[in-house]
């Protein structure tokens, strides 16, 4: 509602944390992150799904015994999404929770 | 996608397995998940309680319940199925819906969790203007619900042919009115901690059950996935002349496979049933853990598929499959019977019901809520209705959706269910995917932009659809003497593909774009507040403690 809500002043706790250094460096770091991440493996994604419908031959052929191309690519598709996952989660419980964290408490301060 | 999902029409032929059994284990785990339920959900008369489970989930508990809401019947019985018939191009299914996750885990699950309370609504309208975003929101979250249900509920129509051997038409619009039932049951009496019990425990049976069944097909070719290739890729060149290993089997126009493979990977983190779920932690790092844990499972659980499908060609074979009642989708129900009899046959089926039943009534939860605490409470009651009256409407609304679902699966049954699951991606990932993503991501974003991406995505996706060979004018198939299209003997598509996403989402995020910079509104309060908070969780709802 936000059309009839009195219109807030600049000194806002929200708007002072957002343009804080602090807030700017975490924002950084979330997004310097996962945006890279997110194209990577959507450009491995659409890579194999390209080679599936462009290069059937080469993800058909057999490389160890019967398992061919497709299938190893396929399978390294669950090894990445497995990876990212654990790398991901690693780093957030590392990095990004305890900036996080201190940003949430100067807010509750502030707040009381 | 047709050919991966298809219609579970019953052809009225033999049984497979001992009706008995199976109904019996069926009714062993109705009346299980029914005393949970009822235990677990003394305390379900606040808003929080009824809607998010009171937050009070673990990571743990909700990733398995997560992969409980995502396994469904389309997933189990179609992947298999698939690889069985299509062999390589079935196991590309599985590779889109697992990797779509990261897009939830490193995108929206944790600002989600952070900035909203009940539903995808929640979010979108935080700094927008609430009653319009929240309208539209409302009305994609019930589009995609409605179509994901359908699906399930017109499965569950078919899959009854083959397991309970109930082969008239009347015989099985009672199974759908019962399983209806049941599902209006565990929703109303048991809220989001009722329902979170029962896709919990249907997981973990679906993810034992199919591990098992892995083992015992990997023992039979001595542990040797080359072997089970091999002979599986022989068995089918000898059945059909199909050699499962290489690609294109199923996808003969590239465009088209590309076009699903983008409504795949996009659509499963704008599923507002997903988004819901992580509601039910309690904090945003919990929300994490619960993707974790969903991928995890997930992705072994497609695994699992991919030895069962290869499994079935070999051991069940094309032909058998094919003959089946249910079609490709009887493929896993086949193989329990070659390998473990009428036993096994009768734990995989009602693994497959409690499929169905649990992710119906997540869906049913999902649409309930976004009725009651959208449309209810900020449109009628202008965001005055006390939480009593938002449950006890969502009761209401969770009976009513039950009973829509119900007729809806009976005039649904036999449909074709690749139309409506294609549709749910496709809207999810062209209307609520662009808004979550502008709206969490892009300063500049506002009302108009809001409304374009949501209600261009919506009626892009959804006419491209109606116009394509999907609901018409697909040739005849000369061995069912049918077309594979939802509507015989009628021809007006235009749109050649399938799929319509390699069109509608990028039409989603340009119109969303478009409608933001012909627009001056922003608010920059609202705006810091929900940046700082979707980062920090700074006032995010806690669990709510008894």
């Amino acid at each position: 509602m936000s059309k009839d809500a009195p219109e807030r002043v600049v000194d806002d706790v929200y708007v002072a944390m957002q343009e804080s250094d602090e807030f700017a460096e975490l924002r950084t770091k979330f997004r310097s992150f996962v945006f890279p991440m997110t194209a990577l493996f959507l450009a491995w994604y659409f890579l194999y799904v390209l080679l599936s419908v462009w290069a059937k031959d080469f993800m058909g052929t057999r490389v160890l015994g019967n398992i061919t191309w497709g299938l190893i690519l396929g399978l390294l598709q669950f090894v990445s999404t497995f990876a990212i996952t654990m790398i991901y989660v690693r780093w957030a419980d590392r990095e990004f929770d305890p900036r996080a964290k201190a940003v949430a408490e100067k807010m509750g301060s502030q707040n009381r | 996608m047709s050919a991966l999902f298809p219609s579970l029409a019953p052809a009225a032929t033999t049984t497979v397995g001992n009706p008995t059994i199976n109904i019996a284990i069926f009714a062993l785990f109705v009346v299980v998940t029914l005393a949970i339920v009822i235990r677990a959900s003394k305390n379900n008369r606040s808003a929080a309680e009824y809607y998010a489970g009171g937050r009070a989930f673990s990571g743990r508990q909700n990733g398995i319940a997560i992969a409980g809401d995502y396994l469904s019947a389309a997933s189990f019985l179609g992947i298999a199925g698939a690889i069985a018939i299509n062999g390589y191009d079935g196991f590309l299914y599985s590779i889109g819906f697992l990797v779509a996750w990261l897009v939830a885990l490193l995108l929206v699950a944790e600002l989600l969790r952070n900035t909203g309370k009940y539903t995808m609504a929640d979010v979108l309208s935080f700094r927008l203007r609430q009653r319009p975003v929240r309208m539209a929101a409302a009305i994609s979250t019930l589009v995609v619900s409605f179509f994901y249900l359908l699906a399930q509920m017109a499965g569950a129509g078919g899959l009854v042919a083959l397991l309970l051997g109930i082969t008239d038409a009347w015989g099985q619009r009672m199974v759908i009115v019962v399983v209806g039932i049941i599902m209006i049951f565990y929703v109303i009496y048991g809220g989001m901690k009722g329902t979170t019990w029962v896709q919990i425990i249907k997981a973990v049976l679906l993810i034992i059950g199919a591990g098992l069944m892995t083992l015992w097909v990997l023992g039979t070719f001595g542990f040797n996935l080359s072997t089970l290739l091999g002979d599986a890729s022989d068995a089918s060149v000898a059945a059909t002349g199909k050699d499962l290993l290489q690609p294109g089997l199923q996808y003969k126009n590239p465009v088209d496979f590309i076009s699903l493979a983008m409504a795949l990977v996009l659509g499963t983190a704008g599923l507002p049933h997903v988004l819901m779920r992580f509601y039910t932690v309690p904090t945003s790092r919990e929300a994490r853990k619960s993707v974790e844990w969903a991928i995890w499972l997930i992705g072994i659980f497609y695994l699992f598929t991919l030895v069962l499908g290869f499994g079935a060609a070999e051991l069940v074979g094309a032909k058998a499959i094919k003959a089946a009642p249910g079609g490709a989708n009887s493929a896993a129900p086949l193989l329990a019977f070659e390998l473990g009899g009428e036993i096994l046959l009768g734990i995989i089926s009602a693994v497959a019901f409690a499929t169905i039943l649990a992710v119906v009534a997540g869906l049913t939860i999902t649409a309930s809520a976004s009725l009651s605490h959208d449309v209810y409470n900020t449109l009628v009651k202008h965001g005055r209705a006390t939480p009593e009256e938002e449950v006890k409407v969502a009761r209401i609304a969770a009976l009513v959706l039950g009973a829509i679902a119900i007729v809806g699966g009976i005039f649904a049954m036999g449909q074709n269910i690749a139309f409506l699951v294609a549709l749910a991606f496709a809207v999810a990932a062209s209307a609520n995917l662009p808004t979550i993503l502008y709206s969490l991501f892009w300063k500049r974003f506002n009302t108009r932009g809001a409304l374009f991406s949501i209600y261009g995505g919506l009626v892009s996706a959804i006419t491209l659809i109606l116009f394509s060979p999907v609901v018409s004018g697909k040739p005849v198939d000369p061995v069912t003497g049918k077309s594979p299209s939802m509507l015989q003997g009628v021809d007006f598509h235009w749109f050649p593909l399938d799929n319509p996403g390699i069109i509608s989402i990028p039409l989603g995020f340009v119109l969303g774009y478009l409608g933001t910079v012909t627009s001056k509104e922003f608010n920059a309060a609202k705006y810091a507040e929900m940046e700082v908070r979707s980062l920090s969780g700074y006032g995010a709802e806690g669990a709510t403690h008894h």
